[in-house]
């Protein structure tokens, strides 16, 4: 980068790093995409809905109640989007701590996808906290250190930080600065350890949180094994969900990807889908310990009981044995299927846990609204226009030309 | 290639045990409470609700709580069951009497002003404080609102601010803990014409309670409803026929709430100070594994193959 920034120098930055060599106009033109005609129709929907939403209060666009007082907001954003970001911290662990080094060409893209997810999480977050701009106050001000959320709450704080770090190295290589690049990168190690420590906790803590409520969450989902219900699903949901987004991103940025990197792709989605096999079974399993530690088998001929062996069966062993099957017959088409089928279950389990089977004894029922769909739709679209704001600017995908030799951790 | 050395190693160990300090719960194993605490009981047995309702009066008046909707001579609000909310710390609920169906129970609902309390121990931001006195209060000017208070509450008590954009709280009573500590008393107990509202020393309460059953025990179902449920509350109540029929939670247990999470919080350090290890041990030993297995660098096997950076952007 030049000394001296000269007003033409800032310029040629700007239009080389945000509109990527465009003029303005042929940018804007380029923008205008069925994609982001759509984007900019929920926009239109969420923004005032925000508005509506933080100068009015949280009653005046949501369903929750004194009774309800969590709802789609904690179920899906929170709760199922954690889960489902811990795609970062899965292959990140397989591929440097594992050594498992094929799922090599994923391992960016998932770490920016777990760090987008959480940052969209905390973003979806502040709209069901009463006084989000208190957000830091269990780190500052006030601790109250016998709370599980207070555990969550800093937990993904540190988490998000660690994975800034990680991810950090595409943007440096993205503004050129490769000093800063390559001492960064120096940290990656000690990040993903750092993160797979705080994953396996915050993950599991999401669970813990509802086993303070003994009389209110149906006793064929509380369980004293949450906590590892929670995570161990996690995982499945994290690898189902690289699937997933990588099946996407190499088709909308298929000019990014060589032909040979589609072929590796082919190789780590069969190898994921085996993964997510193995841990759906181990999960499906250990739900059902779940069910003979609590002796709640009489619950299981109750409508709520036939919706429990729906999830199980429905939504976690039917997955499970497909993707096996898929993966066996070596069909990446039917393997990125089954990892969609896994990544709506995982969401099924946390509707269900924080829902569905949550108050289920009592009169006054929650159902969302439709302004609380329509944020969370407006969250995960400015969070999908992101994540294609980065990708098509820096190094994610592919490989930087100029920093090839350099070393990656 | 990063070279964890045993410097780093240690480092890990001190970022594990400092923030392994924090999250652990704090020992109150076997505490049993204050033992001067205040209590409150009330004789479900004695309140005739009907017409009268002064209770959710006095407790509006001296909260400074909107009383726009209340009408005590309005017995249709009998007819449904009611929680509290923002507007009314104490609701009056009307329940049938199988017994004797002409004289039904009325119950005054409240906080219970549990002995280890679900919403403090819930909190984050210790928002919750259990007094010395009894009271459990609440300090609006450090809660942000997350309402993980309400999920933990096994009475259902704690209400919430949602058309309040800027300076929402939760709501719920506060056994009056001014009033107590400029020695009166809590103002439902005060007003309440038929005395089924005693505010006393807890334990002098219980040796009350115990009395009335003896000397009465057609009258009363043979239980001191908040003795030992969710391990003991400051509110009371006697009642003429199990609790459960009368809105109270079913299968409560004797445990004391902060117990049910107790148990994870404690496995945090151990995550902590394992998991490093092990997963340092994992990365050592998958560096020496490929050492063997390919004397060069790793990154050769990596397909090198990239499109230009400043190509057109997909959108
Ligand atoms: S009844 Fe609920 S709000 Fe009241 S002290 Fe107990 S847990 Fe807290
Ligand atoms: S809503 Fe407030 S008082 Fe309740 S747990 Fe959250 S921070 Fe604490």
């Amino acid at each position: 980068m030049p000394e001296a920034m000269a007003s033409p120098t800032i310029k040629h930055w700007l239009v080389s790093k945000l509109l990527m060599g465009q003029s303005w106009r042929s940018y804007l033109k380029s923008l205008l995409t069925p994609f982001n005609i759509i984007a900019g129709i929920i926009l239109a929907v969420g923004l005032p809905l925000t508005f509506i939403r933080f100068t009015q209060g949280i009653g005046a666009v949501s369903n929750l109640s004194n009774a309800n007082p969590w709802g789609f907001w904690i179920g899906v954003d929170v709760l199922s989007g954690v889960a489902l970001a811990a795609g970062g911290f899965t292959t990140g662990t397989a591929f440097y701590l594992f050594g498992l080094k094929k799922y090599q060409p994923v391992v960016r893209p998932a770490v920016l996808t777990g760090f987008l997810g959480y940052f969209f999480v905390v973003v979806g977050l502040c709209f069901d906290l009463g006084r989000p701009w208190r957000l830091p106050y269990p780190m500052l001000v006030s601790y109250g250190v016998t709370s599980v959320m207070f555990l969550v709450g800093w937990h993904v704080a540190l988490y998000l930080t660690v994975q800034f770090i990680e991810f950090s190295p595409a943007i440096f290589e993205w503004l050129g600065l490769r000093k800063v690049r390559n001492w960064v990168v120096k940290l990656t190690i000690g990040a993903t350890v750092f993160g797979a420590i705080l994953s396996t906790l915050h993950q599991s803590a999401l669970g813990a949180l509802f086993l303070i409520a003994p009389t209110k969450l149906h006793p064929l989902w509380y369980s004293p094994f949450l906590p590892i219900f929670f995570f161990i699903s996690a995982i499945a949901g994290g690898m189902t969900m690289v699937i997933f987004e990588s099946m996407l991103s190499h088709r909308i940025f298929s000019r990014q990807v060589s032909p040979a990197q589609h072929l590796q792709l082919q190789e780590i989605t069969l190898g994921l889908g085996k993964g997510a096999s193995a841990v759906l079974f181990t999960y499906f399993c250990l739900k059902w310990i779940g069910v003979a530690h609590s002796y709640s088998w009489e619950w299981l001929n109750t409508p709520l009981g036939h919706w429990f062996l729906l999830e199980v069966f429905g939504f976690v062993l039917a997955p499970c044995l497909f993707l096996f099957w898929a993966s066996r017959r070596n069909s990446v088409g039917l393997v990125r299927l089954g990892a969609i089928w896994a990544i709506l279950g995982v969401i099924l389990n946390r509707v269900n846990v924080s829902m569905i089977a949550f108050n289920w004894n009592q009169t006054d029922r929650y159902v969302p609204r439709w302004s609380e769909i329509a944020i969370t739709i407006t969250i995960i679209t400015v969070g999908i226009l992101t994540f294609r704001f980065m990708v098509n600017r820096m190094p994610v995908l592919y490989h930087h030309p100029a920093f090839l030799g350099d070393k990656n951790h | 290639m990063g070279n964890i050395n045993r410097r780093t190693f240690l480092k890990f160990s001190v970022i594990a045990a400092t923030l392994g300090a924090a999250p652990s719960a704090k020992s109150q194993e076997n505490f049993s409470g204050w033992p001067e605490r205040y209590g409150m009981l009330t004789d479900t047995t004695l309140c005739i609700g009907l017409n009268c309702r002064k209770c959710e009066e006095a407790c509006k008046k001296v909260n400074n709580l909107s009383r726009k909707n209340l009408n005590l001579s309005d017995n249709s609000v009998f007819e449904h069951k009611r929680r509290t909310d923002p507007e009314n710390y104490t609701v009056v609920n009307r329940f049938p009497n199988p017994n004797k169906p002409e004289t039904p129970y009325y119950v005054k609902k409240q906080c219970m002003h549990c002995d280890e309390p679900a919403c403090a121990s819930a909190c984050l931001v210790k928002a919750f404080k259990k007094t010395p006195e009894g009271p459990v209060i609440y300090n609006k000017d450090v809660c942000i609102g997350c309402r993980y208070c309400m999920v933990a509450c096994p009475f259902g008590i704690p209400s919430y601010d949602y058309f309040d954009a800027y300076t929402p709280q939760v709501r719920k009573c506060t056994m009056c803990y001014d009033r107590i500590q400029q020695g009166k008393i809590p103002a439902c107990a005060e007003i309440c014409p038929q005395e089924a509202i005693t505010f006393g020393k807890r334990k002098d309460l219980i040796a009350l309670a115990r009395e009335r059953i003896r000397s009465h025990p057609e009258r009363y179902h043979p239980h001191i409803f908040g003795e030992e449920e969710a391990g003991g509350t400051s509110w009371l109540y006697l009642t003429g026929l199990d609790s459960v029929q009368l809105g109270f939670p079913n299968a409560l247990a004797k445990t004391a709430y902060p117990e049910l999470t107790r148990g994870f919080l404690s496995a945090v350090p151990l995550v902590l100070t394992i998991w490093p290890v092990l997963l340092v041990g994992l990365y050592k030993f998958s560096q020496s594994r490929q050492v063997k297995e390919s004397p060069e660098s790793t990154q050769n096997s990596v397909e090198e193959s990239h499109a230009g950076s400043n190509g057109k952007p997909d959108n």
